[in-house]
């Protein structure tokens, strides 16, 4: 159950996606996002579908994995689905109980998941294909700008940066824990609510008291290896827009006039 | 004049408080250029506050620390003293700051402002020295206990350290990962003249240094070469330390009476001796 958690997990690869520069990627994923919302017919929602899935292609990541990113929303999903098929008034197609279901409401439960499902894919394509220090380098990059107005942008990059390496430590540890907990007789699977969540104790009080002490020796080797905040700081892995870049942003460009086309024709 | 000059030094914690716990009292001692010291003790005998006065991530409450002329307590120096003596710690889990490796590695530069280019030569020459080369795009958590510890040091390296601090670096280790770690320290030291300074519990590894420096109730009670502590079974005995196996089969055998010189503590020299 604890290694089911993909976000943040980098798969290593020589693919154009990989390549590009992490900002530029940033950057065209969020106006993915955005398109997804504006471009709802049923041609914009295709070509989003297939752009995804050539994307996911081309990334070398395999497609299963991929998939298994959706998981932990599949509940969420399915709610957004019902509440629209029984929600929305129209043709009726079933009767459940008080529950009226219609062929409107199913079509517009069908895209919103569309929606979701593709943002997903959007995203975890990002952070597979982006290695955690490119990604949070690249937020760094992007959030400077915003620094003369108080955001810390080094400081929030770092603390991604420990965070995102500090999750498998402690999915580890969560895991050594429950197993010591469970070897001495506790119970976690069953009894009520409140009894689980109240079982939940006797892991978070030694996962958080070993966490800080982690954060406290971490600090420690920080300091003994010169970190003094980020002045004067240089990277080693120098963020860079090429010419692969320039063909990303052009062919995203190309496709948004396809959307808009599409859109316009209202196919 | 010495590479590391610790004067007179004491190390207080909590001063003035209840639970005031005087670590260090009146150490002094003198580490040269291209010297390999293991420091021993049990456990609370000062070892690793020693070690924290080296690269100033603690300063003396008595007495100073010198490293290559910079006083420790001077400020403007600390980072120079940083970069020159470099410390790996005991958990390897928890000074490893990046999730791939070569980030981890390139941390220390670049918090240094070394140029792109050069960190990145850095980083494959001391993956490289530690023989890690393979794994520079590995996630840290994928690796053994004594591949991390070995990444823990060539991100000293990296930073152009001319001393490593180790403060027992295997303690947590496998016989396999000890091996991996005392096997990339001594290869540095020979090859890279790397100052050492390995604090650790393990004897053979002891036995590996040039010199050896005892540590009892924060001061120094012995500081000899190997070959000059450990035949002194009794004395390391009433200290609460172990030797090596070598040297204490060697002063069974002599005790039965077994004519064996008093300097064996390796296995090769034992064995060299019983067959003579």
């Amino acid at each position: 159950m604890l290694t089911d958690i993909t976000i943040g997990q980098f798969f290593p690869g020589g693919s154009f996606l990989h390549r590009m520069d992490a900002r530029v990627k940033v950057i065209l994923l969020f106006l993915f996002i955005v398109a997804i919302f504006i471009f709802d017919t049923p041609g914009g929602y295709a070509a989003m579908c297939a752009m995804t899935l050539g994307l996911g292609i081309a990334s070398g990541v395999p497609l299963g994995m991929l998939a298994r990113s959706i998981k932990p929303l599949w509940w969420i999903l399915a709610f957004t689905f019902l509440i629209h098929l029984c929600s929305v008034p129209g043709e009726v197609i079933a009767r459940a109980w008080i529950f009226e279901m219609t062929r409107e409401g199913m079509v517009r439960g069908f895209f919103l998941c569309l929606r979701l499902v593709l943002l997903i894919l959007l995203s975890s394509l990002l952070t597979f294909t982006t290695s955690p220090l490119a990604l949070t380098d690249a937020i760094e990059a992007l959030l400077r700008p915003l620094r003369s107005v108080g955001v810390p942008a080094h400081e929030l990059a770092m603390m991604m940066t420990i965070a995102l390496r500090f999750v498998p430590t402690l999915i580890e540890e969560t895991d050594k824990i429950m197993k010591a907990q469970q070897s001495r007789g506790v119970d976690f699977e069953s009894g009520n609510f409140i009894k689980r969540v109240m079982g939940m104790v006797p892991i978070l009080v030694p996962l958080f008291i070993s966490a800080f002490r982690r954060a406290d020796e971490l600090a420690m080797a920080m300091e003994a290896r010169c970190y003094r905040g980020g002045e004067g700081r240089t990277q080693m892995k120098v963020l860079r827009v090429t010419h692969i870049d320039y063909t990303a942003i052009a062919a995203t460009v190309i496709f948004f006039v396809v959307l808009t086309v599409l859109k316009v024709m209202g196919i | 004049m010495s590479f590391i000059e610790i004067n007179d030094l004491s190390h207080v914690y909590h001063r003035g408080q209840a639970d005031e716990i005087a670590a260090l009292s009146h150490v002094s001692l003198k580490i040269d250029d291209g010297e390999f010291v293991a420091v021993l003790g049990a456990n609370g005998s000062g070892k690793s506050t020693l070690a924290k006065h080296l690269n100033a991530i603690l300063l003396p409450t008595g007495g100073s620390v010198v490293v290559d002329g910079m006083d420790t307590r001077d400020m403007a120096h600390l980072w120079d003293i940083r970069q020159e003596v470099g410390m790996v710690f005991q958990n390897p889990d928890n000074q490893i700051i990046a999730a791939v490796v070569e980030d981890d590695v390139a941390f220390g530069p670049e918090n240094l402002g070394v140029p792109s280019d050069e960190i990145r030569k850095r980083v494959d020459d001391s993956l490289a020295l530690v023989g890690m080369s393979d794994f520079a795009r590995f996630a840290p958590h994928l690796l053994s206990g004594g591949q991390k510890q070995r990444i823990a040091i060539a991100g000293a390296l990296a930073m152009h350290t001319r001393c490593l601090v180790l403060d027992e670096p295997t303690a947590m280790l496998d016989p396999v990962g000890r091996a991996e770690v005392l096997n990339a320290v001594r290869e540095l030291h020979e090859n890279e003249k790397i100052t050492v300074i390995y604090i650790t519990h393990f004897m053979e590894e002891a036995a590996a240094a040039s010199r050896v420096v005892v540590m009892e109730r924060g001061e120094v009670v012995v500081d000899d070469e190997p070959h000059g502590v450990f035949p002194c079974v009794e004395e390391m005995k009433k200290r609460g330390l172990d030797v090596p196996l070598a040297s204490e089969v060697a002063w069974r055998l002599r005790k039965q009476g077994v004519k064996l010189p008093d300097n064996i503590i390796s296995d090769d020299e034992l064995v060299a001796a019983i067959c003579r």
